[in-house]
């Protein structure tokens, strides 16, 4: 069915579009962008969207969907709802699953999944190694057959240096890029809380940036060397981002995400010792909050990912130390974003781009545009729709966020993929 | 005067009115351990249960000899006799002792935050007797007990703690509790034991031990073990007591009434030698029999009587 959305406000980045039009869609692509479309196929659904932001479908390019293996927690489904709520069209779904995602029949599994729940664009990344164990290349080549779209072993860091090049150098076969979950175990291990106030005031193990640091540093010099695609994981420090820029300032091809609980909270949140702010890498320093924040206006930070990671009760409500890390943030993560907009901190079409083009473009898709032909998925939101965040309401399968009770402004309204509504509020 | 939380979580959040209150309560209540009959009615008809999820034979004995000695039924469960080894949760263990009505929980845990945990979980009274590496505020209270009771006064003193600084969550109390109470806390040990940015806390920090001692009018001497995981903070407990232990040599060169303290167990000739450890600067056994009376008035101050009734 051919659907006109009338009269809202285009801001798509990456043909810096940013006014009122309608924008007709047909056979699920972008076919007219006009200010005013007045003639309109027979049969034609209307979307008044006047006041309303319509963007590109948004991409998330580091989820945890958890299927196969831990069901209990997300499903390809549930997950796949609960990005459609978050305004998402698209999520790439990391590889620590159970069996994790090192060979092409999980690959088809998940592909196969996504297509039965039939709602928006799941990406799989395929491991860098086998079982995730850091030891030897995972079978990329049949896996990028089956639909990966990048590797990583997230959840664990590539410890082992010489791998890391290997992996650098072997997926520039298919043009993937490699994804990096900087951690120094031998700095890290055992750490439960950012290294500093945090450990200091609450006796928890520490985690230094250094984990981190060093890492991102070890990753820049292995990518030069290599030539190869590499993106930074779920960045935290201010050095790291200090790192990325001067870079970047040298002309290496790096890009970098972060996660809306870097940009919005410090590690004063775990004080308390709430598990719900328990996150890997750990909530840092204001100073390294700030530094985040600057990374995504200048640039040196291409994506924001949602890093949803969802846990039950059962690894959430015990001793801190005992707890998993990670918070879901599909639901959450368009708003926390926005909020940054509302701050001043960067502007809307900056928002946007992190969010769509950015990690389209990470990933090689023909996504995160509103260019005519373009496939029609597109997300509108009420940027000013205020709203307490309540987990209850989440379509995902967990309730695990810092962010409960939090009042929010903006929030997607109806989501589309290939012209057709997957969500509407 | 009344306290603003009806927990006792650790020193960082109390204020020196509060301190001086359980302490001033501890003063009040120290005598009836010397009576011939050392029981009064006060906490007749409360439950105690002390859940103690880590070995402890000095702060397990000391709250169980407390709460008998103001007339409280007091019950004690350890992790190795308890559910816990059947798998059951820190929570589920602590709802099913909630549906049995106890007046007041006692939890030693090896996790940072586990009384925190049950405060928001649990309908009672927590007091903290020792979590990981955060606090030990009942110990930090009779520390300071012990240093009021001797030197008359806190106020202007200078507090050595001497040892893992790191790991210790007496050193957390201790210092929380005499900063709060107006003394000059030093911390001294090797870099790898002492945590990054403590000087945020307002702290003077040492690398060694003759400057981090001169003119300290309390020392406290820490509990050293050396098998943690992951690389030792340091080579050898040889070299370790060489560089850090207190030993004969290093009294002489203390002021006459300072004092030496430690929070038990002790390493004989490691942290501390055995003729500083009950030599003549010696109060570590004071520090136990002043356990009892601190922990009698955290129990009396917490059941919910009123001080004046």
């Amino acid at each position: 069915m051919p659907r006109l959305i009338r009269g809202g406000r285009i801001v798509d980045p990456s043909s810096g579009r940013d006014g009122i039009f309608d924008l007709l869609i047909q056979d699920g692509k972008i076919a007219r962008i006009e200010p005013r479309i007045a003639s309109l196929p027979p049969d034609t659904e209307t979307i008044e969207a006047a006041e309303h932001l319509v963007v590109p479908g948004l991409i998330d390019i580091h989820t945890h969907l958890r299927e196969p293996g831990y069901e209990y927690k997300e499903t390809i489904l549930s997950g796949s709802r609960a990005a459609a709520a978050g305004g998402f069209t698209g999520v790439a779904c990391m590889a620590n699953t159970d069996p994790p995602n090192d060979n092409h029949s999980v690959t088809e599994f998940i592909r196969e999944r996504a297509r039965e729940a039939g709602l928006i664009n799941v990406y799989p990344v395929g491991a860098v190694s086998k079982e995730l164990k850091g030891e030897s290349l995972a079978e990329i080549g049949a896996m990028v057959d089956s639909g990966i779209v990048a590797v990583s072993d997230d959840g664990h860091p590539v410890m082992n240096s010489g791998l890391m090049r290997t992996a650098l150098e072997y997926t520039q076969i298919f043009g993937i890029p490699v994804i990096s979950h900087c951690e120094d175990l031998g700095l890290s291990r055992g750490g439960q809380v950012n290294e500093g106030l945090a450990s200091l005031r609450t006796g928890l193990a520490g985690i230094p940036a250094e984990a981190e640091v060093s890492m991102v540093a070890r990753d820049l010099l292995l990518a030069r060397l290599t030539g190869g695609k590499l993106h930074l994981a779920h960045i935290s420090t201010a050095r790291a981002v200090e790192a990325i820029r001067a870079a970047k300032a040298q002309g290496l091809q790096v890009t970098a995400e972060t996660a809306p609980h870097y940009f919005t909270l410090t590690e004063e949140a775990v004080l308390s010792f709430n598990t719900g702010a328990k996150v890997n890498p750990p909530l840092r320093s204001a100073a390294d909050r700030e530094a985040v924040q600057n990374g995504l206006r200048d640039g040196t930070i291409d994506c924001i990912a949602s890093d949803h990671a969802p846990h039950s009760t059962v690894e959430k409500d015990l001793e801190f130390s005992q707890a998993s890390s990670g918070i879901v943030g599909l639901e959450t993560t368009l708003s926390l974003t926005l909020k940054l907009v509302q701050q001043g901190i960067i502007p809307l079409a900056r928002a946007i781009a992190l969010l769509s083009v950015n990690p389209a473009r990470v990933l090689n898709l023909k996504k995160g545009t509103l260019a005519i032909g373009a496939d029609a998925d597109i997300t509108i939101i009420n940027p000013n729709r205020e709203f307490v965040v309540n987990p209850d309401k989440f379509f995902s399968l967990s309730r695990n966020t810092i962010f409960a009770g939090l009042q929010l402004k903006g929030k997607a309204v109806i989501t589309l993929t290939r012209g057709e509504i997957i969500f509407r509020e | 005067m009344t306290l603003k939380s009806r927990h006792l979580l650790g020193l960082e959040n109390l204020t020196r009115a509060e301190i001086e209150y359980f302490l001033d309560t501890a003063g009040s209540l120290k005598e009836i351990s010397s009576r011939d009959i050392k029981k009064v009615p006060t906490l007749r008809g409360k439950t105690v249960i002390n859940l103690f999820f880590e070995a402890s034979t000095r702060t397990r004995t000391s709250f169980e000899i407390a709460a008998k000695r103001l007339s409280a039924d007091t019950i004690n469960i350890s992790a190795s006799t308890s559910s816990v080894t059947k798998g059951e949760t820190l929570i589920d263990t602590a709802k099913n002792i909630e549906a049995m009505r106890p007046d007041l929980v006692v939890i030693r845990h090896p996790a940072s935050g586990a009384p925190e945990l049950l405060s928001r979980w649990v309908d009672l009274p927590i007091i903290n007797a020792g979590d990981g590496t955060h606090e030990h505020p009942t110990q930090g209270l009779l520390d300071l007990f012990t240093v009021r009771e001797k030197r008359g006064k806190i106020d202007g003193l200078t507090l050595a703690i001497i040892g893992d600084i790191t790991h210790s969550r007496v050193a957390r109390s201790d210092i929380y509790g005499f900063q709060k109470m107006g003394a000059r806390v030093r911390v001294c040990g090797p870099p790898t034991l002492i945590p990054p940015g403590i000087e945020s806390l307002g702290v003077q920090k040492f690398h060694r031990l003759e400057p981090a001692l001169e003119g300290a009018d309390v020392v406290m001497v820490l509990r050293i073990q050396l098998e943690r995981q992951g690389t030792p903070p340091f080579p050898t407990l040889r070299e370790y007591s060489k560089l850090f232990g207190i030993n004969l040599e290093r009294l002489r060169r203390l002021k006459p009434d300072t004092l030496i303290m430690h929070p038990g167990p002790i390493n004989r000739g490691v942290e501390i030698s055995p003729e500083a450890a009950y030599g003549s600067h010696s109060v570590i056994l004071d520090q136990v029999e002043n356990g009892v009376a601190v922990r009698m008035a955290v129990l009396y101050l917490l059941s919910g009587r009123s001080v004046d009734a």
